[in-house]
């Protein structure tokens, strides 16, 4: 399993002119992946912008939507764009869509949210389509443009079946994604995909004394939600060992990567989470050995 | 801080304990409109696991409530003269009189302030205390002063039932089974103390009905009165069981189940808790079980959260989303008991099992971890089906099946992926070297998806299809390659995509159209696009409409002579076929469009046709929608109708699934997600079916047969991944025959 970082794009409290710094320092390892998450009422940095900050100061890492709100923008616009950025930081683009879950942010778009998931299927074919028809080109030489969809409702793992190559499961416990991962995989064999769906998944961490912090972030950013927001907040990870075990316990789930976000706005979260990343690999590396 | 309850029943009394005893310093006061003994209701039933936290909760009333509650293990189901137990359960009842005492005792030891034939005439007068409690019932005054905030739903299921109890011994929870001439009743059945039980007695309206029992009208009783003509039928109805026992009534009458949730438990510094919240019919649960875990909830969440205002969402937030789950289940198990008269006949292993599983929080495998004994015996009655006895007890899915002429080895399946690298229909090697695979995996039947019975009935321009000879001779050479391997009874599954053609390889997607210059024509039942990007099909004509059946019919024989021992008609999932039988695709207003008799008519012909060219001792298979899982798509009868007509037509297998009959359809994936459909083709229909569908695993299998919801079963796909110990000794195998040789003959020593 891969294990990427969010950059610190949808934390009210952050330094903007941070955001490529961290890009640059995740760029040195041993992180796989730099995600970016979207919210448009919120003090929050759009995420294609600041991706394309952190394709301009990296060489190595993957770039990552997760998500993009696809049904609040125009398509061949953001087709534009998403290809755009593919081909700036070429091939290592990855892009999550889904209809995002508040209210807020399509009541000031142009774009209604009723028929949003619709709409989402036809944007999903349609960047397909435009990408390989060649009506929107850019320079360059990359691989095909990756799409993954996000959600666990029955319409979105149709949707993510039917046209995507991967799904972006948006975290919950351990046993309940693994329930959620032979869900995903159902839906790819019911649509007559071969092989498999690629699976990534999420996670909230804050490390280093500042649980609290990272706690008040989730509840504010999830108010949305109601009585939830407690229970994401719960699912915060604040220690070296939750992490590894939440990671172990996705990557037995069948997770092929999993992307870890900031909740707090400083550079050492970013520090600390390398470091715990670096010691679990050694570690592994450590006792596969003898089975070899 | 000032706490005010209203209502003193089990849920508000055990939260009013909890919040003093957690701070005496509290001022906690019950309001109960009742006197302190003028209680209705028979028994309690408590699981385990709420004991255990009733335990850690308060012990002083947990101790006094242990001493006084009935306990036992089993589970029994009486239906068809057998009595079937199931133990490894944990239960514990106490009867709801008792159980309000020992609460009441404790309240007041605590300093309550429990105020008895107090009705709170209006809640706004309580509006001045620190937090408000609506603990006060089904009917809940609470809940309808804030009906806007807590934007409750009350659901009338349609199941009438009336509660009563019994001096008749019964040692375990029993569900008895019973008939009369007006139709079936269920009797829910738990003792609570020595020599008393609680009987509660259930029928669908319809039962109600036709057995006179809506004679006393319920609301025309006065309070406390009971339905005493019900009660002596009831007595009649169940004398068997009842030795000369008396059903005992206590403000006994019928009453309609209703369910209850909330979009919101909290309004401010108000939180519903107990019935008022939610309920959860009685087959799953008690509700004051649940009540009491509300209190347990709110208090944990007042004591260890800063703020009241975190901590009433910190409640909310844990027991919400628990309770959900609970009426989740609940309504399967609704859902079971008004489509029982569907498995009536069923043996009773299988109807016990059926039951025993209804909520589906109980399957094959956690079934025998609670009571393998009683799974082994369900194992052996399912094999013995066929008249011998195993000694040693197999699961439902390594269980021989005759279908039809065809002997299956065992009731799984396997549908392979269809090809993705056919040039104009010839299929691929690495396909064919896959299909070798996979018919040595096991499985007793192995279909290749996606044959096309001619080049424009493609789905995509690299399937494969058997409408050439010289494609028939590819399969064959395969097929014969894939005999040295296994055993399966190999098969194709024949598709003419019809609308769904004309699409671009699977690997980035499916129904992605082709460019205009490369698509071919494409037919259906009516010009009614698959999905809002599929090019437009034309209306089928009549003229046409041979010439299909033929390449259905040239393709099967060219099947039957590669050696191929099934086909299976693809008739589902928005083809060409599935394009007729469906309203929602079928617009014609010919002899093929409108009812259902007409809709199957051009289908039928099909079938008819390959079944006379497919010889007689060879499997045949048809795939169907038994849903189009949209608004106004196929409904049952027709489903039924057409099964019906298809098991004329010398159709030896139907395989059920859903939806796909458009790109509209809305499914859901759960756990065996088609196998509700496959239950009503097998069960309200006739003959073996067969249904596929997120089963990963045999267990899964193993439970979609015991539960008598299908017959075979496609195993899910990705086939479970071979750790590298395994696959590391296989390619050892290739490189060294006599070293692996030893290694194999040790591993099966050891196994």
């Amino acid at each position: 399993m891969k294990v990427g970082v969010g950059l610190p794009n949808g934390l009210p409290g952050v330094d903007p002119t941070m955001v490529a710094q961290w890009a640059r320092h995740a760029d040195a390892g041993p992180l796989d992946s730099l995600a970016v998450v979207d919210r448009i009422v919120y003090d929050s940095l759009d995420p294609v912008v600041s991706l394309a900050a952190a394709a301009a100061v990296t060489e190595r890492i993957e770039l990552v939507t997760s998500i993009l709100i696809a049904p609040l923008r125009e398509t061949s616009t953001m087709a534009k764009q998403l290809l755009s950025l593919h081909a700036m930081a070429p091939g290592r683009l990855t892009a999550g869509l889904a209809i995002g879950a508040r209210g807020d942010d399509y009541d000031v778009s142009e774009f209604g949210q009723a028929t949003r998931g619709q709409r989402l299927t036809d944007q999903l074919g349609r960047i397909r389509q435009l990408e390989e028809d060649g009506e929107v080109r850019v320079p360059g030489d990359h691989p095909p443009l990756r799409l993954l969809i996000g959600g666990t409702s029955g319409p979105a793992l149709s949707r993510m079946a039917q046209l995507a190559d991967g799904w972006l499961h948006n975290g919950s416990p351990p046993r309940l994604f693994h329930q959620q991962v032979a869900e995903a995989h159902a839906a790819w064999a019911d649509a007559g995909r071969p092989g498999r769906p690629e699976v990534w998944s999420m996670a909230y961490y804050a490390l280093g004394d500042t649980a609290e912090a990272g706690r008040d972030y989730l509840l504010d950013y999830y108010a949305f939600t109601g009585a939830f927001a407690q229970r994401i907040a719960d699912g915060l990870l604040t220690s070296p060992l939750e992490i590894r075990d939440y990671s172990q316990a996705y990557a037995d789930a069948g997770c092929d990567h999993l992307l870890l976000f900031p909740t707090v706005p400083t550079l050492d979260q970013l520090d600390l989470l390398a470091d715990v990343v670096t010691s679990a690999t050694s570690t592994s590396a450590g006792t596969d050995q003898p089975a070899r | 801080m000032r706490i005010e309850c209203v209502g003193g029943g089990p849920g508000g009394l055990y939260t009013a304990i909890l919040l003093k005893a957690g701070d005496p310093s509290r001022d906690v006061v019950v309001h109960e409109r009742n006197a302190a003994d003028d209680t209705f209701g028979f028994g309690v039933v408590f699981s385990a696991a709420t004991l255990r936290g009733l335990e850690g909760a308060d012990a002083p009333s947990f101790e006094r409530l242990w001493e006084a509650c009935a306990r036992w293990d089993p589970v029994e189901v009486r239906y068809g003269g057998e009595r079937i137990r199931a133990r490894g359960n944990s239960f514990a009842a106490i009867s709801r009189h008792r159980l309000l005492h020992i609460l009441q005792e404790r309240a007041r030891e605590l300093g309550v302030d429990l105020r008895f034939r107090d009705e709170v005439a209006d809640v706004s007068d309580l509006m001045d205390a620190d937090l408000v409690l609506g603990a006060d019932g089904i009917n809940s005054r609470v809940r309808a002063h804030f009906a806007e905030h807590f934007r409750p739903r009350l659901t009338v299921e349609g199941s009438k039932f009336i509660w009563l109890g019994t001096t008749q011994r019964f040692d375990a929870f029993t569900f008895i089974f019973t008939e009369s001439d007006a139709g079936r009743f269920q009797a829910h059945i738990y003792p609570f103390s020595a020599g008393v039980g609680t009987f509660i007695v259930e029928c669908s309206d319809d039962t109600w009905r036709a057995a006179g029992l809506d004679a006393v009208n319920s609301d025309d009783l006065a309070p406390g009165e009971s339905d005493h003509a019900t009660i002596a039928h009831l007595q009649d109805l169940f004398a068997d069981h009842l030795d000369g026992h008396d059903l005992v009534a206590n403000n006994s009458k019928w009453l309609d189940w209703t369910t209850v949730r909330n979009e919101s438990w909290r309004h401010d510094r108000v939180v519903l808790l107990g019935d008022a919240a939610h309920t959860a019919h009685f087959s799953i649960g008690s509700g004051t079980k649940l009540a009491m875990e509300d209190a347990m909830a709110l208090a944990d969440a007042i004591s260890t959260t800063t703020t009241l205002d975190h901590a009433l969402d910190a409640y909310v937030s844990a027991r919400k989303p628990s309770v959900e789950g609970i009426q989740e289940a609940a309504s399967e198990s609704l859902d079971w008991f008004a489509r029982y008269g569907r498995y009536w006949g069923f043996d009773p292993p299988q109807f016990a099992y059926s039951l025993l599983t209804r909520s589906t929080r109980v399957d094959y495998d956690n079934l025998r971890q609670r009571d393998h004994r009683l799974v082994d015996d369900l194992d052996r009655w399912y094999a013995a089906r066929d008249g011998r006895v195993p000694l040693v007890p197999r699961a439902p899915a390594f269980d021989p099946i005759d279908v039809g002429p065809t002997r299956l080895a065992n009731r799984l399946a396997l549908v392979a992926t269809p090809d993705d690298g056919a040039v104009v229909g010839m299929p691929s090697s690495q396909h064919l070297d896959a299909l070798v695979r996979w018919a040595d995996a096991d499985a007793a039947l192995v279909l290749v998806d996606g044959v096309a019975v001619s080049a424009t009935g493609r789905a995509t321009i690299t399937d494969a299809g058997v409408w050439t000879d010289e494609q028939g001779r590819r399969w064959a050479e395969a097929l014969a390659t894939a005999r040295r391997g296994g055993d399966a009874r190999v098969g194709l599954r024949l598709v003419h995509a019809g609308p769904r053609g004309a699409t671009q390889p699977r690997d980035r997607g499916i129904g992605r159209p082709l460019p205009r210059d490369r698509a071919w024509p494409l037919v259906a039942a009516s010009p009614v696009r698959w999905s809002s990007t599929a090019h437009r099909p034309v209306e089928l004509d009549v003229g046409d409409m041979e010439a299909v059946v033929q390449d259905h019919v040239e393709a099967a024989r060219r099947a039957a002579d590669a050696g191929f021992d099934a086909i299976e008609i693809h008739a589902g999932h928005g083809g060409l076929l599935a394009s007729f039988l469906s309203p929602l695709t079928n617009h014609r207003d010919d002899d093929h469009g409108g009812d259902i008799a007409h809709r199957m008519r051009f289908p039928l012909r099909v079938v008819e046709g390959v079944r006379a060219a497919w010889p007689r001792d060879r499997l045949l298979s048809v795939c169907l929608s038994a849903s189009d899982l949209e608004p106004d798509g196929i409904d049952h009868d027709d489903v039924l109708a057409v099964v019906d007509q298809l098991r004329a037509n010398g159709v030896d297998l139907v395989h059920v699934v859903s939806g796909q009959t458009t790109a509209r359809s809305r499914p859901e994936y759960g756990p065996a997600f088609n196998a509700r459909w496959s239950d009503l083709v097998r069960n309200e229909g006739s003959g073996p079916v067969m249904t596929s569908g997120n089963m990963p695993t045999v267990d899964d299998v193993n439970h979609v047969l015991m539960s008598g919801q299908a017959d075979v079963c496609v195993l899910g796909r990705p086939l479970p991944a071979l750790p590298d110990w395994l696959t590391g000794t296989r390619t050892a195998e290739r490189v060294d025959i006599t070293t692996t040789t030893e290694r194999t003959a040790g591993t099966k020593e050891q196994a």
